[in-house]
């Protein structure tokens, strides 16, 4: 099993934090930070895992998730979705859209290592 | 019509009421069912000993017989029963309760407004939470900064290892996120604090307007001034949101009170009466801006009281000047019957109609209604629609009530079963 995770959010501190969990856990990670070209640069990157946000300049999150689930090549692929919010639609929203999982902010390292690992079967 | 000339309609109600057959009650007051048929058709004045002796054998206050109870009392009354079903009010006797008790009446009526004033400021409060966008924007930037703080400090503490370059790395963007936090945090406290008005602007803007028609009787006298400034009366109002609403329905009222001259038009009702399209064509303008004009003047101007409701297409009443005896939902859909409504299907074509609501001593009314454009024509666009329904009292009691449209407020306190238009159940098993 691979384990090399695209991380597409814009705040650069969550990024550099997110990053340092998992490289340390093993994980390749490569960043995105706009919403724009994320879809070309999941493709371009292939990843095992996204952890995508919802509030992305350019594009939502879940517009990009729904144009993955689109596509063949990507439609099984893990995603675990990030956002600010913690109501029920939102869970609902990204549930529809075809999230893996879905976490709401502010989250611990530990549940985002977990989370990720058990996406992959890694754990 | 006076309320005191419905004292035999009040009877007749009363005595239907307790199950009581006309020619028992006319025995057991010592009159001829025919006398006693005259007195409930107010074709015979009744006071005095056999006012007292009627009164005796309805069980009844007589004061409830001569003056009854205030119509949108009552139906204030239903409403509120409507709202807690549970209570188990007994609706079979809201009118003796209002006219025994019109003080308490009064306040438990005046507390229903309350309440439906504050459940508005609720609501108002909730979507402003969920649609303000600088609150969310504001809210967004917190959580994301809280995040990273979080993130960033968990690896500092649980990481046994960590390179000095990381560490002071991860020691700076928490500083920097820190900083950020503190920064969005007085941002988002002042813009709380500083919200012009802020309480004022929770508070439903309508009832505010509605407020400031009421205490100026709806006869707003800066407009009818030459030069008037709509935009100052509208400063007068409290919110921003409230003046907001008040300002076009001022500058319509000026441009009425402009083409519509006060002398001119109050001699001009006198000899028409307040008849829309009779003057709308001596001033050769259009029934809305007469009936508004009717509805922004003192009654004693215009041969007596009469009400005005607006409404907009989808239903929405938008201005109320409400009348005795012709109660107006002040939350919710009206009864869709009433002639404003059916005027939407025959733009610009002015309708009239007499109508009876239930329940209210039996007056009928003679409802004027009209729906007119007000956009400009554009190529295959539909205008948009609005209409206005002018409320004028009928005198002559049940006999101008015959034949007379039965038509109600709002599905949910009117009592009539079999209509084809409720749309909900009503609370009333029966009419009272």
């Amino acid at each position: 099993m691979g384990k090399h995770v695209l991380v597409i959010e814009d705040e650069p501190n969550i990024i550099e934090a997110i990053s340092f969990i998992l490289s340390r856990d093993g994980w390749r990670v490569d960043t995105h930070s706009n919403g724009h070209d994320a879809v070309e640069t999941v493709h371009a990157k292939a990843p095992d895992l996204v952890i995508l946000d919802v509030m992305l300049p350019g594009k939502s999150g879940y517009d990009i998730l729904r144009e993955l689930r689109a596509d063949a090549q990507t439609q099984a692929l893990p995603v675990l979705m990030l956002t600010a919010r913690g109501q029920n639609k939102d869970r609902e929203m990204a549930e529809k859209m075809g999230a893996s999982q879905f976490m709401t902010k502010p989250f611990s390292n530990a549940d985002v290592l977990a989370c990720v690992r058990a996406l992959v079967g890694a754990g | 019509m006076a309320r005191d000339t419905l004292t035999g309609s009040r009877i007749r109600e009363r005595r239907i009421m307790s199950g009581m057959r006309q020619a028992d009650l006319a025995r057991l007051a010592g009159i001829s069912p025919s006398y006693l048929n005259l007195i409930e058709h107010n074709r015979r004045r009744i006071g005095g000993k056999l006012l007292l002796d009627i009164a005796e054998v309805l069980k009844v206050e007589p004061s409830i017989l001569t003056e009854g109870a205030e119509a949108t009392l009552i139906a204030a009354l239903r409403e509120a029963a409507a709202a807690r079903p549970e209570a188990g009010a007994e609706l079979d006797r809201v009118d003796e309760f209002a006219g025994r008790f019109p003080g308490w009446a009064g306040l438990l009526a005046a507390s229903l407004r309350r309440i439906s004033t504050l459940e508005n400021t609720v609501e108002t409060l909730s979507d402003r939470l969920t649609h303000d966008p600088h609150l969310a924007a504001s809210l967004h930037e917190m959580i994301t900064t809280v995040t990273a703080i979080r993130s960033t400090a968990g690896i500092l503490v649980e990481t046994r290892e960590i390179e000095p370059e990381w560490r002071e790395r991860f020691q700076r963007n928490i500083n920097e996120d820190a900083q950020r936090l503190a920064e969005s945090s007085q941002a988002l406290v002042s813009y709380l604090d500083s919200a012009d008005d802020a309480e004022a602007d929770l508070n439903a803007p309508q009832d505010a307007l509605d407020a400031f028609l009421a205490d100026h009787d709806y006869h707003l006298e800066e407009l009818e001034r030459p030069g008037a400034d709509p935009r100052a009366l509208a400063e007068r109002l409290p919110g921003s949101a409230a003046r907001s609403l008040a300002l076009p329905v001022f500058e319509r009222l000026a441009e009425d009170a402009r083409a519509l001259p006060y002398a001119d038009f109050v001699a001009a009702t006198a000899e028409f009466g307040p008849d829309p399209v009779a003057l709308a064509h001596r001033f050769d303008t259009d029934p809305a801006r007469v009936m508004r004009r009717l509805a922004a003047l003192p009654e004693a101007d215009v041969t007596g009281p009469l009400g005005l409701v607006i409404a907009d297409a989808s239903g929405m009443l938008t201005f109320r000047r409400p009348v005795r005896g012709f109660p107006v939902p002040r939350f919710g859909a009206a009864c869709p019957l009433w002639p404003l409504f059916r005027a939407f299907s025959r733009p610009q074509v002015p309708l009239r109609d007499r109508v009876v609501q239930p329940g209210t001593d039996g007056a009928a009314f003679l409802c004027h209604a009209i729906a007119q454009p007000v956009t400009p024509p554009r190529v295959n666009r539909d205008p948009v629609l609005v209409a206005h329904m002018l409320i004028v009292p009928v005198p002559g009691g049940e006999e101008a009530a015959r034949d007379a449209l039965p038509v109600g407020a709002s599905c949910r306190v009117c009592p009539r079963a079999l209509c084809d238009a409720r749309s909900e159940p009503s609370i009333l098993a029966e009419g009272f």
